[in-house]
């Protein structure tokens, strides 16, 4: 069997690693079939991080620099295929996230890979790299190929898809520190990073959530929705169409774009159960989902499930809850 | 300044039984409902706000075939000046690469200031195509743009970034940015405004217009190719609950009950 080399790119948010770091040191584990598992890490004053990823990977290759304070796509792209010139990983692996979908369709061109985007799986296969993802707003999956070529492949690869070993497998890697004053072009002159603002209602702090989404078509209809929360004591949350008409305020969004919930009850009605709008959802909440299409992909991550329209069953279910109240 | 803006048409399948067609390859068509891809839209919104602030064109391009007119209609209707259909049997089944391709012959030939594309397509998903297509323009790009100024030759752009947290940049143009939706209130586009544009001829170019060799798009210059298409399994994990309205809120009530919601 013939082993290969993978790059991963580690992601950061706000100093920390994300979770999707040791999901794709997993996954590259098994792609490789042996091979070594390289990580590119970039940012300034990286501190031990670089060490801690040698328990995961064979080869961690470090740009710490001063321009890298502020991540910057492009300028990663550049860095990345110098890295992967040199390299010639089989594949690189990114994670798919607002970041990476900045840089990976860049790093395509530059590289000449083909590039594979928001994949749930991956597998090696006689033709190249398969992988599995979603179309159709998540209504339809896709076995896809990227035909082989000399130059190795690209995959984005959807945060919380693929399982993180329990335990890294003490890889005993290497640190590698990169230079980066010679790579770095500036491409974007950053301005500044826009903290959102606090509210006067914290979704993050709520036990239960009744979340709406673009099925509650009109902005009056809220008003069932802000009345069956009330009815429960719990907040009112959404999805993000609903804050792009300007009918609820930023901070009432969930999502990878949106904030981070982890109430003990999520009730989303009229929600299609995006992988952005459920990336948001953290800690195991019980969730029921309201909506109208049998097929919406949110009834493949609810526990239970109402196929129904949400302007019959939001009221019933107010109106029953105020009866149990009293 | 010249905007360009690049649209694609794409079926709304939110509330349709999505059936997988007999090749496997793609889903049945027949009852599906066609529109602006959501993305584009807010696109254009910005191309024609920027044009009707600091003056120039907004030209919208499309790759696709004989019924994918419409969106550029439909863009003419919002305020494009111009508009460019890509169509040829030969571009037919092309990837995110392949579109790249065939936008950037077409783009590399005419003034470009600003390119403007969508986030991501709603049906391929993939969130590709603006940024190849910057790299083979050789411009810079900035992904995911919720805010959108031009001054002079340079373009102040708000995106979003890691961690639900937003971050400003500068970049001289030209530059290509991908829309993010919610950058603004795109107008409305009424029946009559189509009419208005009815007639307008709208230029086509194929391949050979674009001096592009059809090998290199298209199924057979695909670098990703799809095998198949199959339905994930349907609310794998979830009780679905059963009976009329009264009695499914019942058990409802009971399940949120159990799980101390109430
Ligand atoms: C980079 C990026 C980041 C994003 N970040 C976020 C994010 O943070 N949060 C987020 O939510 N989205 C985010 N999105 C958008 C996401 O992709 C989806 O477009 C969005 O989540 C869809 O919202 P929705 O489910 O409300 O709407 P839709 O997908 O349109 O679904 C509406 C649902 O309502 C149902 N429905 C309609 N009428 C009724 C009725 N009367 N009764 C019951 N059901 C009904 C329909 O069947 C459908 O399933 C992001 C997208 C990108 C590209
Ligand atoms: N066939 C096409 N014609 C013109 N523009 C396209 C086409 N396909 C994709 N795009 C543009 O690329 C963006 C991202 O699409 P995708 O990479 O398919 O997710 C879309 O929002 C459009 O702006």
């Amino acid at each position: 069997m013939s082993t290969r080399t993978i790059l991963v790119l580690v992601e950061r948010t706000k100093g920390q690693l994300e979770d999707s770091a040791l999901e794709l040191a997993s996954e590259a584990r098994r792609l490789s079939g042996g091979g070594p598992v390289h990580a590119a890490v970039t940012g300034n004053g990286l501190g031990d991080l670089p060490g801690r990823l040698t328990e995961w990977f064979d080869q961690v290759h470090v740009f710490d620099d001063l321009q890298l304070n502020e991540p910057d796509g492009e300028a990663t792209a550049e860095l990345l295929f110098a890295l992967i010139d040199r390299e010639r990983p089989w594949a690189t692996l990114i994670p798919h996230t607002n970041n990476g979908m900045d840089l990976a369709p860049v790093l395509a061109v530059k590289a000449d890979c083909p590039l594979i985007a928001d994949c749930l799986s991956l597998a090696a296969t006689e033709e190249g790299l398969s992988a599995v993802r979603t179309v159709y707003g998540g209504k339809v999956h896709a076995r896809v190929t990227a035909r082989a070529t000399d130059k190795g492949f690209i995959a984005t690869v959807r945060p919380g898809s693929c399982a993180a070993d329990p335990t890294a497998p003490g890889a005993g890697g290497t640190v590698v520190p990169e230079t980066v004053s010679e790579l770095l072009v500036p491409h974007r002159r950053f301005v500044e990073t826009l903290i959102p603002e606090a509210g006067a209602v914290d979704i993050t702090q709520a036990e239960v959530l009744v979340a709406v989404g673009r099925g509650i078509e009109e902005e009056e209809n809220l008003e069932i929705i802000k009345s069956l929360a009330e009815a429960l004591g719990a907040e009112v949350a959404c999805s993000r169409p609903v804050v792009d008409k300007n009918w609820l305020p930023k901070n009432h969004q969930v999502g990878t774009s949106g904030l981070t919930v982890k109430p003990r009850i999520y009730i989303a009605a009229g929600i299609s159960g995006s992988f952005q709008h459920m990336g948001g959802l953290k800690g195991g909440p019980f969730i029921a989902a309201i909506n109208k299409d049998p097929a919406a992909p949110i009834f493949g991550v609810a526990d239970v499930g109402i196929v129904g329209d949400l302007f019959d069953i939001i009221p019933l279910l107010e109106e029953k809850i105020r009866e149990l109240k009293g | 300044m010249e905007i360009i803006v690049c649209i694609k048409r794409v079926p709304d399948v939110s509330e349709v039984e999505v059936e997988i067609d007999r090749t496997g390859q793609g889903i049945e068509e027949t009852d599906l409902v066609y529109g602006i891809n959501e993305w584009d839209n807010f696109a254009i919104e910005a191309a024609v706000q920027l044009k009707e602030t600091h003056g120039g064109r907004v030209t919208a391009i499309t790759v696709g075939g004989e019924d994918d007119e419409e969106v550029l209609r439909r863009a003419m209707a919002m305020g494009a000046d111009e508009a460019l259909h890509l169509k040829d049997p030969a571009f037919e089944n092309s990837d995110g690469y392949g579109i790249a391709t065939i936008l950037h012959k077409a783009i590399t030939a005419r003034p470009h200031d600003l390119v403007l594309t969508g986030a991501i397509s709603g049906d391929v998903g993939s969130g590709h195509v603006g940024g190849m297509l910057a790299a083979k323009l050789g411009i810079r790009q900035v992904a995911l743009a919720t805010d959108l100024t031009v001054e002079r030759s340079r373009a102040t752009v708000r995106h979003e970034v890691e961690g639900g947290l937003e971050r400003v940049v500068e970049l001289d143009l030209p530059a290509l940015v991908t829309v993010q939706t919610g950058i603004n209130e795109p107008r409305y586009v009424s029946i009559r405004g189509i009419r208005k544009v009815s007639g307008m001829e709208i230029p086509v170019a194929s391949a050979s217009d674009l001096g592009l060799d059809p090998a290199t798009v298209g199924r057979e210059g695909a670098r990703v190719i799809t095998e198949e298409l199959f339905l994930p399994p349907r609310g794998e994990g979830a009780e679905m609950l059963e009976g009329d309205d009264e009695e499914m809120v019942d058990t409802l009530i009971e399940r949120l009950r159990e799980h101390g919601g109430l």
